[in-house]
This record gives structure tokens, C-alpha cells and sequence, in this order.
């Protein structure tokens, strides 16, 4: 895929490029400088959507070979953290709203680190493989469609796949880590892990068990946002609509 | 005299049609003007512009001096339900004091019932109540007496935002200081003093610089001068930065860390330094561009670094 991307690149690219569907042009001054960002920006997110396919490659061959979902977290878990903490670049060059992936990046790192790594009895809980497919596919078909947009060869099935897709994944998603919070609450508790008592020397405590509560009714808030926010998108983007927002 | 039509910036409609405007006319009279025909928006959340993308027209401009026609064409947006900037501070502060004492009283259902009411066996956590409650006392007797505000008011919704952190933080350091688990400072009365020190230098520090810059505008004026060092040995920090004021404050909170040794007071120390450093920069901004010949030793909020 890589080696066809850098085929397609030659000298006579204008420097208008377009970057990802807002449709924000860049006038960047030199046809050498805009032709970098758009090489970067392309193999960037053409390498990250590899990833996510060689992850539920992955999964859909353990499956295959084992034929049960026990033990798939604990092989898929090296590539998933690596690249999971490596999204973190993502805020930097995906072209939407920072706050939007920052809330999404942020839970996903607060998953993987902080609930399946940690708290190993919950790795084999089915809502893992709920949560775990749910990203997968939807960041293939995100990064997907990034990569094709660049190019200007964007399939319509990709751009219908990618703000028709979040309608049962989102929902299907949040569903799958909130049950596996909850699966993890009980070992939180006995455990005390993550957590401080009092008395201490800087006169602090955290309880980790009820920040998860706290944790999972935040997602009340927010996921209705997002969501929302990408059902606008999708009438923006799949039927035209032109929305008034509220505050500019 | 001049006429002056009002539209809606976002759908152009046409909202007010003044005429026989005169012409020495200021935007605050039109605001007036336009009040009476829609009474639900009262001047203070009315923004008119030239542009329907542009920036705000100030109270005091004047009609004649704007680049208009005889028919003058102003955009309104509203600003949504206001409130007066005295409000949103007494109510920002007297939180904090009244919140802090009733942790510090151990009013029921916060610490466990055996401890009802009971009080610190710690000395220093009753000069932390002391040092708590005078710095928010002395905030709403400035808000009262001291301060000048350039702006009449602010959006409704600041300060529910602001209550939130103010009251919010207050409770939580509050709760581990009085807690009956308190573990006061590891190096004793030594630390307690050097911080007390510290707080009360901060203090006198931040009040002086409130003084000199009421000083600086006379009552009812919004004009802007360059502030100097007085005879006040504590506003000589103006000399090394453009906020004193935020420097001193920044130092009571440290101050207040140190003597308490309370991890929840250091972050609140730092997010309020975050916040007051991005309020210093901006006012530096400013200053630099409205004054030539603003002293260039002066940083916004740290000597030499910040």
C-alpha cells in the first residue's frame, strides 16, 4: 500500500491540498512544502489504518485457531497498547475537533491501561471483545477514509461506511467498556488498588473504586455528545444539510 | 440627523428602525434606543457591530465618527442573559469563606459522628482557618471597596463555571485539613512559621498593588496607564513584572501549600498560577501594545522567567 502511495506522488500536486473533510484548504506557500505534509499526513494515516488491520487479523484468526474469545486479550495486548498510547500523535494531525478526539483518545488510553492491563480477572470477559471489535472497525474504516480523501480517490461506500458505521459501533463500543468497568468493580474494591488512605504525610486519599463510578456516569454526558455531534456531521456530509451552530 | 436601522447579524432581519438620531449620538443611547423597543434584550447583553462578523462597537463610540452613511447600518448579537461582574465575585468568594468553617467546625455528615463538632488538637490547623478566611474576607471587602471594573458584566453562565471551582477546591482542601486524620507539617513549627511569613508578606503584597491600581484610574473612568512604583516598598515588584498582583497571590497559595502540607492546596496553587500566568500574559500583550515605551525589563507574572 505504501510503495503505491509514493507511486501516485508526483511533482505536478498543487499546492491546494485538501486536508480531511472539513475541506480546509491549505495555501502553503511552496509546492515542495505542501507536497511533504500531504506525504506525511497520507503515509501516517495509511500506516496507522495497517495497524488496526493486522490487529483484527489477528483476532479473527485466534478465534479461528481457538475457537473461544479466552486468552485473545492477553495476545492481541502488546500491539494494542503500543499503538494505543501511540494514537496520542492522532490529536496532533487528525484534522477534527481536538476536544472530540482528545475525550475519545483519552478513554481509550484509560481503558487499556488503566482497566485491562491493570485488572487481569476482567481479560476474559466477553464485553472486551465487544469494546475491542467495535474500535477496530471503526478505526479501519476512519483511517480509511482519511487516506482516500487525501488522495481525492474517495469510494462512496468508504465515506457512507465511515458516518453510517458509528451508528451501531459507537452505542455497540461504549457499551463493551462500560460493562467491563463494571465487571471490574468488585476486584477494585477488595484490592484497594490505585488507591490512598489517610493518614499521609500530604494529607490526600483517592479512591480508585469510586472513581470509576464517577468514571462511568461521565459517560452520560458525553457519549450523547459525540454522538450528536457525529449524527451532525453525517447530515453535513451525507445530505448537504447546512447547519447553523449555535456560538461561532 | 442620521437614522440608524438594527439588524439581526445572523438572519438579517430587520429588528429596530430609529430615526432622527442625533448624530453626537453614543452606541450606549442607541442601546438605550433599541432597549425600548425589545425590553427582553436590556443593554447589557445587546452587541452591535458594523460587520455582522466583526468586532463589538464600544459604549462610547460615537454615531458621527463611524464610517457610515445617513442610514446607519448596525448588526446585533445577543450576548445571552448577563450578570454584573460585583455579583459573580461576591458570590465566587463568599463561598470559599463560608464552605472552608464548615469543615473546620466539623459539621455533621461530613467527618464521622464521633468527631461532630469537635475541634483540632493541631495548632496549625487553626491558623490555616484564620489565614483562609482572612484572604476571602479581604477578596470581598475589595470587590466592595477597592477594585474598578472596566466591564459591567459577564455571561450568566461564568458564573456557575466559576462557583464550581472556586467552591469545589475550597471543599476539598478543606476536607483534609480539618479531617480528624490531619497530619500537620513534617518539620513542625520551623515550616508553619516560614510559611506564615511567606503568606502574610503575599498578602500585604497583593493588597498593596490593589491599592495602586485603583490609584491609577480615577472613579468612573475606563482610561488605562502604565503602573509604577510607589512609595509602597511591596509595589516595587512592578519594576520586574507587568501582574504583580498575581505574583503575590500565586505566593499566598504557596505559602498556604507549605503550611498546611496538603497536596490538594499545591494543585490548587497550580492551576490557579496556569490561569492567573494565562490572564498576565495577555494583559502584558496589552500593555506592550498600547504603550511605546512600555519598560522592557518587565515579564507578565515572574521575574525574568515568566
Amino acid at each position: 500500500i505504501q510503495g503505491w502511495l509514493s507511486h501516485e506522488m508526483n511533482p505536478s500536486v498543487t499546492a491546494t491540498v485538501k486536508l480531511g473533510q472539513n475541506g480546509k484548504e491549505s495555501g502553503l506557500g511552496g509546492l515542495e512544502t505542501a507536497e511533504v505534509l500531504f506525504q506525511t499526513q497520507s503515509l501516517t494515516y495509511s500506516k496507522i489504518r495497517g495497524k488496526w488491520l493486522v490487529l483484527a487479523i489477528a483476532m479473527v484468526r485466534f478465534y479461528m485457531e481457538k475457537g473461544t474469545h479466552r486468552g485473545l486479550y492477553k495476545s492481541i495486548q502488546k500491539t494494542l497498547k503500543f499503538f494505543q498510547t501511540f494514537a496520542l500523535l492522532e490529536v496532533r494531525i487528525i484534522p477534527t475537533s481536538v476536544l472530540v478526539t482528545g475525550v475519545q483518545v483519552s478513554s481509550r488510553i484509560f481503558m487499556v491501561w488503566l482497566i485491562t492491563h491493570s485488572i487481569k480477572p476482567i481479560q476474559n470477559e466477553e464485553s472486551v471483545v465487544l469494546f475491542l471489535v467495535a474500535w477496530t472497525v471503526t478505526e479501519i474504516t476512519r483511517y480509511s477514509f482519511y487516506t482516500f480523501s487525501l488522495l481525492d480517490h474517495l469510494p462512496y461506500f468508504i465515506k457512507w461506511a465511515r458516518y453510517n458505521f458509528f451508528i451501531i459501533l459507537y452505542p455497540v463500543g461504549v457499551a463493551g467498556e462500560l460493562l467491563t468497568i463494571y465487571a471490574a468493580l468488585p476486584y477494585v474494591k477488595k484490592t484497594g488498588m490505585f488507591s490512598i488512605r489517610l493518614p499521609n504525610k500530604y494529607n490526600v486519599s483517592f479512591d480508585y473504586y469510586y472513581f470509576l463510578l464517577i468514571t462511568m456516569a461521565s459517560y452520560i454526558p458525553l457519549f450523547p455528545q459525540l454522538y450528536f455531534h457525529m449524527l451532525r456531521q453525517r447530515r453535513k456530509v451525507l445530505h448537504g444539510e447546512v447547519i447553523v451552530e449555535k456560538d461561532d | 440627523g442620521k437614522h440608524v436601522e438594527i439588524l439581526d447579524a445572523k438572519t438579517r432581519e430587520k429588528l429596530c428602525f430609529l430615526d432622527k438620531v442625533e448624530p453626537h449620538a453614543t452606541i450606549a443611547e442607541i442601546k438605550n434606543l433599541f432597549t425600548k423597543t425589545h425590553p427582553q434584550w436590556y443593554p447589557a447583553r445587546q452587541s452591535l457591530r458594523l460587520d455582522p462578523k466583526g468586532k463589538s462597537l464600544k459604549d462610547e463610540d460615537v454615531l458621527q465618527k463611524l464610517p457610515v452613511g445617513t442610514t446607519a447600518t448596525l448588526y446585533f448579537r445577543d450576548l445571552g442573559a448577563q450578570i454584573s461582574w460585583v455579583t459573580v465575585f461576591l458570590t465566587e468568594y463568599a463561598g470559599p469563606l463560608f464552605i472552608y468553617l464548615l469543615f473546620y467546625f466539623r459539621v455533621p455528615f461530613i467527618y464521622g459522628h464521633k468527631y461532630d463538632f469537635t475541634s483540632s488538637r493541631h495548632t496549625v490547623v487553626h491558623l490555616a482557618c484564620i489565614c483562609h478566611s482572612f484572604h476571602y474576607v479581604k477578596r470581598l471587602l475589595e470587590t466592595l471597596f477597592v477594585h474598578r471594573f472596566s466591564h459591567g458584566t459577564m455571561p450568566l453562565r461564568n458564573i456557575f463555571k466559576n462557583c464550581t471551582y472556586y467552591w469545589g477546591f475550597a471543599a476539598w482542601m478543606a476536607y483534609y485539613i480539618n479531617h480528624p486524620l490531619y497530619t500537620p507539617p513534617t518539620y513542625g513549627a520551623q515550616q508553619v512559621k516560614l510559611a506564615l511569613a511567606i503568606f502574610v508578606i503575599c498578602q500585604l503584597g497583593n493588597f498593596s498593588i490593589h491599592m495602586a491600581l485603583r490609584d491609577l484610574r480615577p472613579a468612573g473612568s475606563k482610561t488605562r496607564k502604565i503602573p509604577y512604583p510607589t512609595k509602597n516598598p511591596f509595589t516595587w515588584l512592578f519594576l520586574l513584572v507587568s501582574c504583580p498582583n498575581y505574583t503575590y497571590e500565586v505566593g499566598s497559595w504557596i505559602g498556604f501549600a507549605i503550611m498546611t502540607q496538603c497536596l490538594p492546596v499545591a494543585l490548587f496553587s497550580l492551576v490557579g498560577f496556569t490561569q492567573m500566568t494565562i490572564w498576565a500574559k495577555g494583559k502584558h500583550r496589552s500593555y506592550l501594545k498600547e504603550f511605546r515605551d512600555y519598560p522592557p525589563l518587565r515579564m507578565p507574572i515572574i521575574p525574568f522567567l515568566l
